[in-house]
């Protein structure tokens, strides 16, 4: 195997990147440890920042975000609610931190435009009676998978290659050079290797790791974030707190849901990686304040993602801005290798124009960027991760053979057929996990209990599973659910729950091993 | 509040599950007068199938072939468990009185003496478990002689899949062949909803269809499987006409809840409780009652508002965990919903449930509930009965897990015989109310 440009991680860094060598005519061939965005590029909050939010602790992530987001609003807005958004802040909040608002943000050419108390209310009904202040931004929704996913599959369109569930073991290297990056299947542990000419780390939070497969020290820290998904959507727009930058003060709208958080929790090691019933209690709690309903809503699920923060001191030249960290690894003795690390989903096309800057100059290919003008090209197979789009779909067509494996989220069997046919063009692996990522299945408020039996059955009856691959495939799917389930379960989550384990443990026995089959 | 004429009654049932309905047959059985109430929406998931007791340790996933040898080691490794309180005579009374009355009321149930049985689920495991419905048993027969059958699923029915089962089942029941019924005739075209094909095919015509449509896959086969869709009220009936149009036996297995078995279960327990005159208040709730230290519980009963009284000396709470609607959690605690008892759990969320779904352990807040004393009373902070004539029966009582030691409709039965007995018991002892 050989291509230009071995691409490790499949976040929406490593798909951004393919796209924009694909469109400069370079190949490449991105792989994926798991699956795409297993990490924080499918764990965010689906925040498109205007920008606002780094107004006085970041002004030059802040102007990043201004026009990275207005770029993703125009050339991807398939993939985009432009909402709006609000930064209030209630009784009790700095006053001087709110008189400075409006002036940080004209400084970095953000509008933020003040309105009254009772407008914002009136906009957003949810909000606090204890608001004091409140001004308009243009803050807008993003759906990371969708953004994601079409960035791949143009890339793949274009000529590049995907292998998910493949992870980089090692680089055989050859004096300042790696002429072969060695890969191992996850799902059958065949090992391969692949020899590139150049070859990019985007791989998140993991950097350090694929690093230290060339000897070569990243220094990083990871922070942690939890959310928490609401049953209903409560708000319009993007609510954020008028604060310096804390936990648990955006409230973002996810199509039909509304999603709070974040936290923020230093980690030293990333093995698990899971929202805790602490979190969600901190979030619910502080939330709340600001948006009451957060204290009595019911919630469906949470999750977490990390944050890596790659620690490069002013000066040395590695740090391109303080939003992200391009890093050429001449400095450290391998002369085709680099690093693309931290920044925002908002800053991912910078990111991936920065680091194919970089390579090509290195190809010596002088084809320029087109991301920044080139719209998004959109794919049927990738929209079925917006809420509401498969029913609208399925009522439109009242075909009554076309069976809705998932009841809660309605996903018909045809929306099915689609996302596996883009699986099989991503070179992904077929299953309940895979299926549920590329859209709603297991997201409404069975999570999964009962879709994920019908997709099992739906998924041998076709031949894609044994029966023994489908159980492990439906105990893997039901343990991934799981872990976002736990920190929510009391009241109406707790009874379904229940409903799960009676059907799951009581009558199917999944908890015993299958030599009592 | 206006004055309703309250219905009075010696046992009021709260809790139309498993062991609600069981204690009510039990009570009109022994001749007190018996009010029952509850909404049915819990037993409609239920598979029908009778656990008796089948996996001990849980946390070795040790199952048992012997449900009594389970139970005395269960009793001896965890004296707290209810079954603790239940000699082995009356769990066995317990479960023949029922039996013996869903055989009368034409659901007549099926199993080996003392031992317990495997039934092939809809994922294609094993299922341990104690009774089964006999629209069930040639299909426990079969497996256990490993004789090639025929499984079928039909087109439109989701969540079944003939394929996986045997797929699944190959290494124990290599025997097993597949087809894919079509039946549009018998249950309309697109989705086909388990309950209204088994309606259908209480009808001879859909029974003729059927077995039309399985006559050209039984060469080679001694038996065929179907999802439990073999009619409502007359499922052995209907069982047997299609076996004999056959030849050949048939067995159910049953569907992914809300399905034909719970349903089942639920059409039987009404016909037959309003039968032996035990006042049904079905699809009602009690929505509030009071404890008088002495005379009669006040039981305010109705669907959203009271819409009637009951008056009872004595009651039983069978009103089952969150799902049932007896258990309730906040964001800290877990309460009992009607009287406040007191609710034996795990100090604070955080230790409710374990890290993986699977955990052989099960989740410490299954083992939450309400702890009896030796006569099934509920007992105060102090260990004391609440009340000298309130019980409680079934998955509301502390120190199980039923889904994990798959105890649920034995541990339900057996403790609402036993809650009738006290019941009973007590009904001689009790002073006249002073007018
Ligand atoms: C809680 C949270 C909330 C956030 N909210 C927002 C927001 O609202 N708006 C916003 O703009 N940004 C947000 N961000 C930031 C944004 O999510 C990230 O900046 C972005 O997703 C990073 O993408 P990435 O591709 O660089 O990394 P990742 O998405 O983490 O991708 C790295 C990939 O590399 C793979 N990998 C690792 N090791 C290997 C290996 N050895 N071989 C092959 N593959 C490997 C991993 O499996 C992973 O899929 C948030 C981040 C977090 C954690
Ligand atoms: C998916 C599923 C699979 C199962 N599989 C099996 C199996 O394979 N084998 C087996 O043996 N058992 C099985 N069961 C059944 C289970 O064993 C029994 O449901 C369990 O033992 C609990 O019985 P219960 O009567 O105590 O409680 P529940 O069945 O929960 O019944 C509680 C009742 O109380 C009522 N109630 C609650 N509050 C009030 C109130 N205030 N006023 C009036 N009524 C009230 C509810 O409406 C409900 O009718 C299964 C159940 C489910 C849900």
């Amino acid at each position: 195997m050989e291509t230009q440009v071995v691409i490790i991680g499949g976040g929406i860094t490593g798909v951004g990147l393919a796209r924009d060598l694909a469109l400069r005519g370079v190949s490449s061939l991105l792989v994926e440890a798991k699956d795409l965005c297993a990490g924080a590029s499918g764990a965010n909050h689906g925040l498109l920042h205007s920008g606002a939010r780094y107004v006085r602790s970041d002004p030059a992530a802040a102007v990043e975000c201004r026009d990275e987001g207005a770029l993703i609003k125009t050339l991807a807005s398939h993939c985009v609610e432009d909402t709006g958004g609000l930064f209030v802040a209630v009784e009790g909040d700095d006053e001087s931190h709110i008189a400075d608002f409006p002036g940080l943000c004209a400084r970095c050419g953000i509008e933020a435009r003040e309105i009254s108390v009772a407008d914002a209310r009136s906009l957003e009904p949810v909000l606090s009676e204890r608001l004091i202040a409140a001004f308009q931004v243009p803050d807008a929704a993003v759906d990371p998978f969708h953004l994601a996913f079409d960035n791949l599959s143009e890339a793949l369109q274009l000529g590049a290659n995907a292998m998910l569930h493949t992870r980089v073991t090692g680089f055989d290297c050859d004096g300042r050079h790696i002429h072969r990056v060695r890969l191992r299947n996850e799902l059958t542990g065949e090992e391969t290797a692949v020899a590139a000419a150049q070859v990019v780390n985007a791989a998140g939070a993991w950097a350090r790791e694929v690093a230290a497969l060339a000897r070569i020290r990243l220094e990083m820290s990871y922070s942690k974030g939890s959310l928490l998904i609401t049953d209903q959507r409560l708000a319009r727009r993007v609510i954020n707190r008028l604060r310096p930058a804390s936990d648990a003060d955006i409230l973002v709208p996810g199509g039909t849901v509304s999603i709070v958080g974040t936290t923020s929790i230093q980690l030293d090691r990333l093995d698990r990686i899971v929202p805790t019933i602490e979190e969600s209690e901190a979030i619910l709690q502080a939330a709340a304040v600001m948006v009451p309903a957060l204290a009595t809503t019911r919630y469906i699920r949470s999750y977490a993602g990390v944050r890596p923060l790659v620690a490069s001191s002013p000066g040395d030249g590695r740090s391109l801005s303080r939003g992200f960290a391009l890093i050429d690894h001449s400095a450290d003795g391998i002369d085709n290798f680099l690093s693309i690390v931290g920044g925002k989903l908002t800053t991912y096309r910078l990111m991936a124009e920065k680091a194919a800057d970089l390579v090509c100059h290195r190809l010596g290919v002088e084809a320029p960027g087109l991301t920044r003008t080139k719209p998004l090209s959109s794919f049927a197979a990738n929209q079925w991760t917006q809420a509401g789009l498969s029913p609208r779909r399925w009522m439109q067509a009242g075909d009554p053979e076309d069976l809705l494996l998932c009841e809660c989220e309605m996903v018909p069997a045809s929306a099915v057929e689609a996302v596996i046919a883009g699986i099989r063009q991503q070179g992904g692996s077929v299953g309940l996990n895979s299926i549920g990522r590329r859209s709603r299945i297991g997201k409404g408020s069975c999570q999964g209990a009962f879709c994920g039996v019908r997709l099992c059955a739906y998924l041998c009856d076709r031949g894609e599973r044994t029966g023994r691959q489908g159980l492990e495939d439906l105990r893997s799917f039901l343990t991934a659910r799981w872990r976002g389930m736990r920190p929510i379960l009391w009241d109406t989550a707790l009874l379904q729950e229940e409903l799960q384990e009676a059907l799951h443990c009581g009558y199917f026995g999944l908890e015993l091993s299958d030599r009592q089959l | 509040m206006t004055a309703r004429e309250p219905i009075h009654c010696d046992l009021c049932i709260v809790g139309t599950g498993m062991a609600g309905m069981s204690a009510a047959l039990f009570a009109a059985n022994r001749g007190l007068r018996t009010a029952l109430v509850g909404r049915t929406g819990e037993i409609i998931f239920a598979t029908s199938l009778i656990d008796l007791m089948g996996v001990h340790p849980v946390e070795s996933g040790t199952v048992w072939a012997d449900p009594w040898a389970a139970i005395a080691a269960l009793v001896r490794d965890q004296p707290r468990h209810p079954y603790a309180l239940l000699p082995s005579e009356a769990i066995r009374s317990a479960i023949d009185e029922l039996l013996d009355f869903l055989e009368a009321n034409e659901m007549p149930f099926r199993g080996h003496p003392d031992r317990n049985v495997a039934v092939l689920t809809a994922l294609g495991t094993a299922k341990t478990t104690y009774r089964v419905p006999l629209t069930f048993w040639a299909g426990v027969e079969a497996r256990e002689r490993k004789r090639p059958c025929l499984l079928a699923d039909v087109q439109g029915l989701k969540g079944f899949s003939a394929r996986q089962i045997a797929s699944a089942a190959s290494t124990s029941w290599p025997g097993l062949r597949t087809t894919r019924l079509v039946l549009p005739r018998v249950a309309g075209s697109g989705e086909v909803f388990a309950e209204r094909l088994a309606r259908a095919l209480e009808l001879d015509t859909h029974r003729r269809l059927l077995a039309e449509a399985l006559a050209p896959h039984l060469a080679g086969v001694e038996a065929v499987g179907l999802p439990a869709i073999l009619g409502i009220s007359r499922s052995v009936a209907v069982l047997r006409d299609v076996e004999q149009r056959l030849g050949m036996p048939l067995f159910e297995i049953p569907t992914m809840p809300p399905g034909t078995t719970g349903l089942r279960l639920k059409e039987t327990f009404e016909r037959g409780l309003g039968a032996k005159g035990v006042t049904l208040f079905l699809e009602n709730r009690v929505l509030a009652a009071s404890m008088p230290s002495s005379g009669d519980f006040v039981l305010e009963v109705g669907r959203i508002e009271p819409e009637l009284t009951i008056r009872a000396p004595m009651v039983i709470l069978a009103t089952g965990r969150f799902m049932g609607g007896g258990l309730k959690a906040d964001r800290q605690v877990v309460r009992e919903t009607l009287f406040d008892l007191p609710v034996h759990q795990p100090a604070g969320r955080a230790h409710w449930h374990r890290e993986e779904f699977l955990d052989p352990r099960g989740h410490p807040v299954n083992r939450a509930g309400v702890c009896i004393d030796a006569s099934f009373r509920p007992l105060d902070a102090a260990g004391r009965p609440v009340h000298a004539r309130l019980f409680a029966a079934g998955s509301i009582l502390a120190h199980q897990d039923w889904m994990r030691m798959k105890c649920g409709s034995g541990l339900a039965i057996a403790s609402a015989w036993a809650a009738v007995g006290q019941a009973v018991g007590r009904l001689g002892r009790r002073k006249p109310p002073s007018s």
